[in-house]
Order: C-alpha cells, then structure tokens, then sequence
C-alpha cells in the first residue's frame, strides 16, 4: 500500500493532514478544506494505465472543483467513480475529454496523459484527442438521425463514406451495444423512436464505433428503467476487457457489480482507490466503508 | 399543540380559498381575450372572403321605373336609410349600379324608395362588359354586320351573338398578343442592336472593325425587323379585318339605341334568365379572367395576373435571400460569439432594426440598392444604354432590388427566429457531437442546424407573411401601377430581375385609393385583398407543410 502524498501547485491551503489522522476526521478534513492523501491501493498501481490523472486541478471561476487528483485508469479494465452529489466525478470523466473546454471560465492545472499523451498539451489537437474517446452521458442523446447514422457518425465525419465499411462498423457496433437484433431491420428509422433504454444502447454503440482507447460513462443509468439498467449493466460487463471503461455511478451495486475498480472521490478530492472488491468489502478507510454501505452521502 | 386552555387552536391556513386561488376569473380573462381576438381575426378575414369572393357572381338586373317616367336598369349594390328631417318622414333609397355611361353619364346613382315607381326584372336584361368604357346594361335588339342584320329580336340576337362571340373574342386577343408581345420583342431587338453599336462605339471607337460589324449587325436587325413588323401587321390587320362590322344592338332603360361593336365586348350575360348552373359559370368565367389576364381599364377591371407573378416571384426572391443571411448571422450570434456585454448590444440592436418603418427600408433600398449598388452596375455592364437612352437598367426599382430591400426588413424577424431555434436545441445534443471527435462546424451542420430547421422555418413563415403584405418600401424600389413585362420571358437573358413589376398590395391601394372610379373600383379591392390574403395563406401552408415534415424527422418527443 503507498499513500500518495500530493503537492497542490497553488500553493498549499491549509496544513498538511498528518499521518496517521483518525480516519473519520479526514472527511471533516477535506470539507475544512485541508489537503488529505488518497489511499491507493497497491494493486491499482500495478495495472498498466491506459490514462494517467497527474495532479489535476480544475476551477469553474473562483470556485475550485477539482483538488489534485491523481489517479491513472488500467487498461481494459471496468473502473468506476463513486462519490455523493457534487464531488466532482462528472467533472472530472468530462475533463479526460476536455468537454469542460466548453464551459467559460474553467481553468485547470496539472495533467492527463491518454497512452502516454499529454491531453492538455497546447500542441495538443482536442478534436484528435476526443476521437480516440467514446463518452455516454446521462440522459440518452441521439442524434436527429437515423439509427444507422448515429452509429456511424464518428466515422461520417472523418469522412469515411463506404458503404461496405459504414455497414460492417453499424453491424459490430450495434451488436457489441446488444441492439442488433432488436434495431436490425429499422435501421433507417429515426433514432428518436426508439425507447429510452435503446436510445441509450444506441448511444454506447455509437461511442464504441470508432474503437475508442478510453470508454467514458457518465452515470448511463441514471435516466432509466430498472429493465433497462439492468441491460446496460449486462452490456458493460461485455465490454470489460475489450475496453478500458470510466463510469460515473451514484449506485453503489451497479459499482460493485459491474466495475473492477472502484475510486471514491469527496468534495473534488480522491479518497480512497482500489479493486471493487476491497471497496466495498475491507476497504482501508472508515469513511469510504460509511458511504458505500450508505450510512452517510 | 393546542392544548392551551380556553384558546382555540390556531390554524396556520384558512379552510377556505379565495376565488382568485381556483383561477376561475382568469379563466374568463384569459379566455375572453383569446375568443375576442380569434372573432376579430375571422371576422376581418370572412369579411374580406365574402366581400372578394361575391365580385365576380352574377347579380339579378332590375329596371327601375320612376316617379317621372325615367327608367333606369341596374345591379343593386347598396341600401341604406334616410333618417327624416322637418316634417319629411324617414324613407330607404337604393345604390344602383347603372352603368352605361354613355346613356346614363353616370356609373352609380342612388334612387329614393319615394321617387321609384315600378320595380322589374326584365327577362332579357343583359350586361355587356367591354374592353373600353366600363360596362353596359341594356336589352338585345339585333345583331349586325356592316348594314345587314344578321339576327332580329332579343332571342335570335343573343343565340347568334353567343355562336360568334367566342371566335371574336379569339381574334381579338390574338392582335392584342401581338400587339403586345411580338412587337415588344421587336422593339427590344431593335434596342439591343441599336445598344450594341454604341457599346462596340464606346469600347473600340468608330473606325474599328468591331463597330463596323455592330452596325452591319443593326442595319441586319432592322432590315429583319421592319420585315417581321410588316407580317405582324397584316396579321393584325386581317384579325381586325375579320371582326370589323360585327356589332350588338342594344337598347339602353331609356330606349336609347346603341350599337356596341363585337370586337370590344368581353364578355356579356343574362342575370335574370340564367340558372344557378349558368351563374356559376359566368362567376368561374370571371374568376379564370381575373387570375391568368393582363389588367385593363387602369386595373379597376380585367385581371391580376401580372400582380401575382410579382407577388409570388418577389416573396420567394425574398425568402431565398432572407433565409442563408439570417441564419448565418444567427449562427454566429448564437453558436460562435461569446456572450458579453457586445453580443448583448447587438442582439438589442437586431430586435430594435424589426421597429424600424418599413418606408425607411425603401428609401435606403432607393437610396443603396438602386442609386448605388444599381448605377454601378450599369456603369459597368449597361454603360451603353446609359449613354444612348440616359436610361438606367439596374440604377432604379426592379424586382432584384425590392426583393433585397423587403429580405433586409424581414431580417430582423429570421435572425431572432433562427436564434430562439439555436438555443432551443439541446445542448446535449451538441457535447454527444462533440465527444463523437466532431468540430464546431461539423456538429452546427449535421446535428444543431437540422434540428432547429423547423423553428427557422417558422421565423421564414413569419418573413414571408409580413414581407408579402409590405407595401410602403416597394413604393419606392421597384413597384409599378403597371407593368406587363414579367421579369422572365422569352428574350435573351430570360430573366430579368431588373424589371419594375406589379404586386398585389400595391394594387389594393392604387385600385382603392387612386382610381378616378373607385366606387366601380371598390369590389375588385375586396377580391384583390382575398387574392392576396389567400396567395400569403397558401405560401404559409407550404411552409408549414415543409416545417411538419422535417419536425417529424428532427424534433421528438424523448420518452
């Protein structure tokens, strides 16, 4: 086990917890604002990382959202982001695809290398860097198109007009999101008739199209049936080792089932990481056993 | 809680509710508001389609026979009551339109209930309408040809006269084509060569080779010319020839006598003989004039067509002009500005230029479109029939320019429009694109523009109702009481969007307002506001139509 002992850039802001801090104090810790190191496990560190959060700050205007995360992503691995409302994990899945460039008045310091790749390099090209990314988010979005074009958009828009190739991605892609059989012979339909849960298989196979290196899942669940969930949940069980998976989940059994690491993030800061399984049966620190079990957040 | 002693508990809310909480007044209210506005709408609307559609339907001749043995025959177009004064008592009087102004020297004439004797329908009565001189109101005597008469008595008159007629009536409209067309594009033959000399003259100069050719070509065009005028005129000639002679006589209410010859008359029929049947083909006979004919009579007769063509023509111009700038200009607003305090302003400024009269759009589409952009134009292109006729071809009104000034008033309405749609497509719609590795103008192309097209198409709908109806700025740039030149045609360029031309708005307010007979004038201003208010409803139906079909492909219900 090794603590990781982080160095805010912006100075520190307050005194360092010391080692050896009763646990249930480092929550009232971090909410004091003081800086707390991340427990991670050992066995996080010897995966290989498909992407390295390196000391990642963010700020939407004065407020900070985001304290020195460092965490890195294994590869071909399910790893899921747990935490209460507001801890930052959707801003944190939306900054490895820099989506939150969108928003004004975000600054950021530190980095996140995706296959050894500075993200946030200025040389760095963000429509290239978010074409080797797939993201679903909360609410299904489909595009105003027909189910065959939302699957291949990734590709339509590089360009890539055979039919031969179009048809062989939508075939994979969809049978990969578990849609095939039920969208097969509608393919040219609108998108948009398709029931809530579809609509968001649909969403993962058009993100699964373009063979992303890192699948981001921004609480895909949240907006559906238990049916439904339960289907997608089914589906991100496929995906683990094929694809290297960040989820965001408020759901505690969807993390453990479906995830084989698990970090737990409180008010911008990354508490405790480690295989799903320690989580959420001997995790290291009493605080994170307190949330996952549900006895506070 | 409440177990203080001799106090009744307290109570934080009444058990009763006011009537204002139910909302039942408002219901009143709001609803009121709503059926008073939808009455006034449809009352003007049914108003102006009741008016407009009984122009053209055949009304019963009467022959009024008065007091002092004058008789007077007519359509009766109005009643109304004269309230007594000093003794008199109060008595109803009548509008007849009597036409026959040769006869009668009037075209309408009221009659005093008192004055009037006797009341008929003479069964034979008949309304002649003629290309001069307004209509005729009489009973057929005989048809003639030179001196013979070809057909005695009222009935053998009018069954040879309806035997004859429509071939007359062919030949007539025949000369009057040539007339109009063909010399016309003789004329402009004629220009062009004259036009091509001075051009040649302008460029290379009088001794060139160039002008040489430039003037052999015009002697070659005139020759040629002069010998096609000659074969148009013995046409004309042997058509006018055929239908010179023929002649109806009538006998006028006062037993005036006159022969109307055949070739002027347009159109004549029996109100009080003809059957319900036969009415609605005098009506449909009068609507089909009045939509496909060349006006006449200074537009308070005849038909629109040329207005129409206009109308129609510049509202879609329009339209294709208005659409790609203001959506491009929303665009930007909307998906590229960043918001601050200059976006702010400008989106003030965009919403205050929909405030702006529209007559200042016309002088500044006089003032820029024609007497700037227009002259530099012929400066350019025309200069030769600027020297040679110090006639400009761009440098004044035209359909190009009031197309252009009505697409900058209706801009304001396409920007704001386009921009309500913009901000109405979600924006997670946008980040699913972006996260896809799609650009901005990727995702503006293929995910934002189509799913806001139907509310653009609704801001388009909004333009084209208030760019059709415009009248004041086209009185400036381009609108003429007559132009029978449609902007396409059958002459080298084919188009011509440098041509003056018609619109029917500005014909309600020329036939209403600035005819020497507006009261004969004022039922065709009801039927050329129904033509109007229908043409604007049909290009909206179009539009919604289009809107609906791409709303069912873009914009759904989620869920």
């Amino acid at each position: 086990m090794q603590v990781f002992t982080d160095s805010s850039p912006a100075g520190s802001q307050g005194s360092r917890a010391p080692a050896g801090d009763p646990p249930a104090d480092r929550l009232l810790a971090v909410a004091a604002g003081r800086e707390v190191a991340a427990e991670v496990h050992d066995r996080v560190l010897a995966e290989t990382p498909v992407l390295e959060i390196d000391r990642f700050n963010l700020w939407y205007g004065g407020k900070q959202a985001l304290h020195a995360i460092t965490m890195p992503v294994p590869h071909n691995k399910v790893t899921a982001l747990v935490g209460p409302s507001g801890c930052g994990k959707s801003t944190l899945l939306r900054s490895v695809n820099r989506l939150n460039d969108l928003v004004q008045n975000v600054r950021i310091t530190g980095d996140m290398r995706l296959s050894g790749d500075s993200i946030y390099d200025p040389r760095m090209d963000v429509i290239e860097l978010r074409k080797r990314m797939g993201m679903v988010f909360q609410k299904p979005n489909p595009f105003p198109m027909s189910i065959y074009e939302n699957v291949v958009y990734a590709l339509r828009i590089d360009g890539e007009n055979s039919r031969a190739v179009l048809d062989e991605v939508c075939e994979l892609s969809l049978r990969g999101a578990a849609l095939w059989d039920e969208v097969k012979d509608r393919l040219h339909d609108s998108a948009l008739g398709l029931s809530g849960g579809q609509q968001q298989r649909l969403c993962i196979a058009r993100a699964i199209a373009a063979e992303p290196e890192v699948l981001l899942l921004d609480e895909p669940c949240s907006a559906l049936d238990p049916i439904a969930t339960g289907k997608v949940e089914d589906l991100i069980q496929e995906l683990r080792g094929r694809y290297s998976v960040l989820i965001v989940t408020h759901n505690m059994q969807q993390a453990s089932r479906t995830s084989d690491y698990t970090a737990f993030m409180y008010l911008g800061r990354l508490i405790e990481y480690g295989p799903t399984t320690e989580i959420f049966t001997k995790p290291i620190l009493r605080e994170t056993e307190a949330y996952v079990t549900g006895r506070f957040g | 809680m409440n177990s203080e002693q001799g106090r009744p508990p307290r109570r934080l809310r009444s058990a009763h509710s006011s009537l204002a909480a139910h909302g039942e007044p408002l219901v009143w209210l709001t609803g009121g508001a709503l059926a008073l506005a939808i009455a006034m709408i449809s009352g003007l609307l049914a108003f102006i389609a009741v008016r407009g559609a009984a122009t053209f339907w055949p009304v019963p001749l009467v022959e009024l026979e008065l007091a002092d043995g004058r008789r007077v025959l007519g359509e009766v177009t109005g009643r109304e009551r004269v309230a007594a004064v000093d003794g008199r008592e109060a008595f109803g009087r009548t509008l007849l339109k009597t036409a026959t102004f040769e006869v009668t020297g009037n075209h309408y004439e009221w009659f005093d209930d008192p004055g009037v004797a006797r009341i008929v329908q003479p069964e034979w009565a008949t309304a002649v309408e003629r290309l001069e001189g307004g209509r005729f109101h009489g009973l057929p005597l005989r048809l003639v040809h030179g001196d013979k008469t070809v057909a005695e008595g009222a009935e053998l008159a009018w069954r040879e006269f309806e035997r004859i007629q429509p071939a007359v009536r062919r030949r007539v409209r025949e000369a009057l084509r040539i007339d109009r067309h063909d010399r016309g594009v003789l004329q402009r033959q004629l220009r062009a060569a004259r036009l091509g000399v001075v051009q040649a003259d302008l460029r290379s100069g009088r001794d060139s080779v160039a002008y040489e050719a430039a003037v052999r070509e015009e002697q070659a065009v005139t020759a040629r010319v002069h010998e096609r005028s000659a074969l148009l005129d013995a046409e004309t000639a042997q058509l006018r020839e055929e239908n010179a002679g023929w002649g109806f006589e009538f006998e006028a209410a006062g037993g005036e006598k006159r022969v109307l010859p055949l070739e002027q008359i347009v159109r004549a029929w029996q109100p009080n003989r003809l059957s319900t049947m036969g009415k609605l083909g005098v009506y449909l006979g009068r609507w089909w004039e009045f939509l496909t004919d060349d006006p006449r009579e200074a537009n308070s007769a005849g038909g629109v067509f040329p207005a129409i063509w206009g109308t129609v023509a510049m509202t879609l111009i329009m339209a294709l002009l208005v659409a790609p700038f203001g959506m491009l200009a929303a665009l930007y607003l909307r998906e590229y500005a960043s918001r601050g305090p200059v976006t702010t302003a400008v989106r003030i400024a965009i919403n205050n230029l929909a405030g702006v009269p529209s007559i200042v759009y016309g002088a500044f589409g006089l003032g820029f479109f024609c007497y700037v952009f227009g002259a530099g134009i012929d400066e350019v292109f025309f200069r030769s029939a600027l020297v040679a006729d110090n006639q400009p071809t761009f440098g004044t009104g035209g359909l190009l320019w009031a197309s252009l000034t009505l697409a900058l008033l209706t801009l304001p309405v396409v920007i704001v429009a386009t921009e309500e749609a913009l901000s109405a497509v979600p924006n997670s719609m946008r980040e699913g694109s972006y996260a896809c590795g799609a650009g901005k103008w990727q995702t503006i192309r293929r995910i934002v523009l189509p799913r806001a097209l139907p509310g653009i198409m609704t801001g388009l709908i909004l333009a084209m109702a208030r760019g059709a109806g415009e009248v004041a700025p086209l009185m400036l740039v381009g609108v003429k009481k007559l132009a029978l030149d449609l902007p396409i045609d059958g002459t080298f360029p084919f188009v011509h969007p440098e041509r003056e031309f018609m619109h029917l708005a500005y014909l309600i307010y020329d036939v209403g307002f600035q005819s020497p007979n507006s009261q004969a004038a004022q039922p065709m201003v009801f039927t050329i506001t129904f033509l109007l208010v229908a043409i604007i409803a049909l290009l909206n139906v179009a539009a919604i139509w289009l809107r609906s079909r791409l709303k069912r492909r873009y914009v759904m219900q989620q869920f």
